[in-house]
């Protein structure tokens, strides 16, 4: 037992990650809050933005955050199944999301709105793709754990690999929200 | 081919009379190595006992073999930098500009990336999990990765001799727009972002791996108040790691990303901003010098407390004085461009808070005065390296409160004066805690204590050479010399000036080569310098409670810790540590660091050249090996009671 209990400075550790990766996302939040006016002619953040579009990725990404809670709360209570069965819905959420990030962004790019067009869209490009990339991540690691739990079942380890997925899920979460209100509300708006 | 081999042609190969030496020069130095380990038979010990070794003590020193080459590398841009400046009056010299920049550029990144940096993680491996009575850090695994990292980044920086033949020429911080594709398209800014990239990982790695160890792994007893020094100090120089240097991965990730893929971010045109990245890039590069600095201050405070017999006056007030400097060097990082223009208004705010570090540090000082006072001073080498220190830091302190004055700075910025005025704290102050450092540790790592009258040469040639080298160019500045200047008309007279300078540096070069001697000296009669008792320097800390060297596990028994210098009160009660040993658990030797670091070195070189299967293999590489690694759930194994009772027999 003593050992588990050593086990939970990861936490710790992985905390302090998550806010060095917090503090690469602010450093690309505010080169877009620098650049979004320039747009050099090209295509602006008002004609990008699709409200109903973007409402949806936004509620896949909640729910998947939802999903990927119960699924801490089912393995808790050492119900496998339950868990596997959610944790793959969090993942299948997650590659819908990049689906419709991937179609947004050939979208883009098929009308000659590529990031090489302006600052703006560079900026707004790499933003929206560093989230994409994490949310990737995400799913790579969910898979990699779900073959965890089906090889060796819920042990303690397990849990807690489940328990770090949950904050870094939920940190992704809370990025797409700031994504959401400042590039696309504010820029829609304003 | 171009699929195959990117941007790699034949006319990359070495054909210049630099890069053909270094080619030639590091080629033959590898087989030199090689051919030695192969006859003496140690590949098998190397591997198994050092380089797969999680033990922070091992990785410690090879973090100062490492640092220690990349300073001689360092130093030797230094001398041809010198050198050129003593030839280049009415323009003359042998070295060409592109040549000249490129050289100031490797000197800076090398000195600051992977000397510096290397020494002090070095230090803090090696001494933190004694000073604070662990086993071990909290991590070991991502310790030999950030290790591994670092390695990585330090061969690659040295590829450019052989591949390209040309390195980053913008200055060690690459201001853009000249570090972009415009003005920079060759394959040595490509160089520059990613030895940096691969490194800084590793010390983003490093940062969290330190904090998780200090907050999580104390003996018992031992509060954040009861802490050394040098923990305090390692502590905020690692917070402060893990704020900026994901600023720095971010900014030269978008740097990158102009350079690769053709975006706007600090670019002329299209709407790109280059003052971002200044600003960015400072954000991050006026933390960084502290990062170096504070550390240092550290091991500063354990020489003076330890030399004078007595507890560091002002304890508290020391701790506090850190933390405030930690803090406020994150919001002066815009004193670094005044002159940019952002307003007499931003610059007042910035000029004030600059002057206002100097407070903290000079509490600092007070406090290390104050414990010399009516202490039993013992004028020892890392006593001396600390003398040398207060006076050197302390003029270079003033300086830089001259230099954060907006309006002085529009008349001494770009001129020698601040290069004087920078080499004065990093050689004053963060170079001269590292020899202070090594000179107090020595006896530790090895169990041999230093030849004393060599240390104490070294000392005065380094101290002397220091101001005959850098006095000069504070003079020079003031006359309006500018830096990064390898030409310039004989009629300035600055040319006697530079050549006090370049006899500066060669009496640091005998400096240097009394400390190496001392080390040799010290090592061939090891027995007449043997130090059996583990203590030699009567210390206070808890580090000085284990032989020398310290077994593998530290401490057969975790002591308890009931104050401030534990070691001390543990020798003025006169208690030995309990000798009732129990089983504990340590974890085993693992290569996946050097695997991955493999991968990753080839993954920047495979990016620097574009050739973009290799990076994609690589990276998935990498990728496999971290999948592979959490499968592997046995990382640790038993120390069984009886064992540590042998080992510790046998000292």
């Amino acid at each position: 037992m003593h050992k588990e209990e050593s086990k939970e400075k990861v936490f710790l550790g992985f905390w302090i990650y998550m806010m060095t990766d917090l503090l690469m996302f602010a450093v690309l939040f505010a080169t877009y809050a620098v650049l979004k006016n320039s747009t050099y002619g090209g295509i602006t953040i008002r004609e990008i933005f699709d409200p109903p579009f973007v409402l949806v990725e936004t509620l896949i990404l909640l729910t998947s955050s939802f999903v990927c809670g119960l699924a801490l709360l089912f393995a808790k209570a050492m119900d496998q199944k339950k868990t596997i069965y959610f944790l793959a819905a969090t993942a299948l959420l997650g590659v819908a999301f990049l689906g419709m990030e991937i179609y947004e962004f050939s979208h883009l790019l098929s009308e000659g709105n590529s990031y090489t067009q302006s600052a703006f869209l560079s900026a707004f490009f790499t933003l929206l793709s560093f989230h994409g990339f994490h949310i990737l991540v995400g799913t790579v690691w969910i898979t990699i754990l779900l073959v965890h739990i089906a090889m060796r079942g819920l042990l303690p380890s397990n849990i807690r690999k489940i328990r770090l997925l949950g904050i870094f899920w939920h940190f992704l979460d809370v990025v797409w929200i700031f994504i959401f209100t400042i590039v696309y509300l504010l820029g829609g708006i304003l | 081919m171009e699929f195959l081999f990117g941007r790699l042609t034949l006319g990359a190969l070495p054909h210049e009379w630099f890069t053909i030496g270094g080619t030639v020069f590091m080629t033959l130095a590898m087989i030199g190595v090689v051919a030695f380990l192969t006859r003496m038979k140690l590949w098998k010990w190397l591997w198994h006992d050092w380089l797969t070794s999680i033990d922070p003590k091992k990785i410690g020193i090879m973090y100062f073999i490492v640092a220690a080459l990349m300073l001689v590398r360092g130093g030797l841009d230094a001398g041809m930098i010198w050198l050129q400046q003593v030839m280049g009056a009415s323009s003359g010299g042998y070295l060409s500009a592109q040549h000249f920049q490129e050289i100031f550029t490797a000197h800076g990144v090398i000195m600051v990336f992977f000397v510096t940096m290397g020494f002090l993680f070095g230090f803090m491996n090696y001494i933190i999990p004694l000073q604070i009575g662990a086993r071990d850090l909290a991590s070991p695994f991502l310790n030999t990765l950030g290790f591994w990292l670092y390695v990585a980044g330090a061969i690659l920086i040295n590829m450019f001799f052989v591949f390209g033949g040309e390195f980053a020429a913008a200055g060690w911080l690459s201001i853009a727009p000249l570090s972009g594709l415009e003005y920079s398209p060759g394959v040595g800014m490509d160089y520059w972002i990613w030895s940096l990239q691969i490194s800084g990982i590793g010390t983003t790695l490093g940062g969290i791996n330190f904090i998780m160890t200090i907050l999580k792994m104390r003996a018992p007893g031992m509060t954040l108040m009861r802490m050394p020094i040098f923990t305090w100090a390692s502590l905020c120089s690692m917070v402060m790691v893990v704020i900026v240097f994901p600023l720095l991965t971010a900014t030269v990730a978008l740097l990158n990303l102009d350079r690769l893929l053709g975006m706007h971010f600090f670019t002329t045109t299209a709407g790109g901003n280059a003052m971002m990245y200044t600003n960015l890039i400072w954000m991050w590069g006026h933390p960084e010098v502290y990062i170096l600095m504070i550390p240092a201050l550290g091991v500063y405070s354990e020489v003076v407390a330890t030399f004078s017999g007595k507890r560091l006056a002002g304890y508290t007030s020391t701790v506090i004085a850190l933390n405030a400097i930690a803090i406020i060097s994150l919001f002066v990082w815009l004193h670094h461009f005044f002159t940019m223009g952002s307003g007499a208004n931003v610059n007042a705010v910035f000029g004030i808070s600059t002057m206002i570090i100097a407070i903290p540090t000079a509490v600092q000082l007070f406090n290390w005065v104050f414990t010399m006072r009516k202490g039993r001073i013992r004028f020892d080498t890392p006593m001396l390296w600390f003398l040398g220190f207060v006076f050197t830091f302390s003029v270079g302190g003033m300086t830089g409160v001259l230099l954060a004055v907006p309006p002085a700075d529009f008349q001494l910025h770009n001129s020698l004066f601040l290069v004087a005025h920078f080499h004065t704290m990093v050689i004053g102050g963060a170079l001269f805690g590292i020899f202070a450092g090594f000179s107090y540790w020595f006896p530790k790592f090895t169990g041999i204590k230093l030849n004393e009258r060599l240390g104490k040469y070294a000392f005065w040639f380094w101290i002397i050479g220091f101001w005959v080298s850098f006095g000069p160019l504070y003079i020079l500045g003031l006359m309006g010399a500018p830096r990064r200047l390898e030409r310039y008309d004989s009629v300035t007279g600055w040319q006697p000036l530079f050549v006090v300078s370049l006899i500066g540096f060669g009496i640091i070069c005998i400096g240097t080569a009394f400390l190496v001697a001392q080390i040799i000296v010290s090592i061939k009669n090891r027995k007449k310098y043997a130090d059996l008792t583990g203590d030699p320097w009567d210390g206070r800390t808890l580090e000085w409670s284990t032989s020398s060297p310290p077994p593998f596990y530290n401490f057969a028994v975790i002591p308890e810790v009931k104050n401030r210098d534990a070691f001390w009160e543990m020798k003025k009660e006169g208690k030995r540590i309990k000798s009732k040993y129990e089983d504990f658990e340590m974890p085993k030797g693992t290569a996946t660091g050097i695997y991955i670091a493999i991968f990753a070195f080839f993954f920047g070189f495979a990016m620097i050249w574009h050739i973009f299967w290799l990076a994609i293999a690589c990276a998935l590489g990498i990728v496999a090996f971290i999948i592979f690694r959490t499968f592997y759930e046995n990382t640790e194994y038993e120390m069984k009671a009886a064992e540590v009772e042998k080992v510790e027999r046998m000292r």
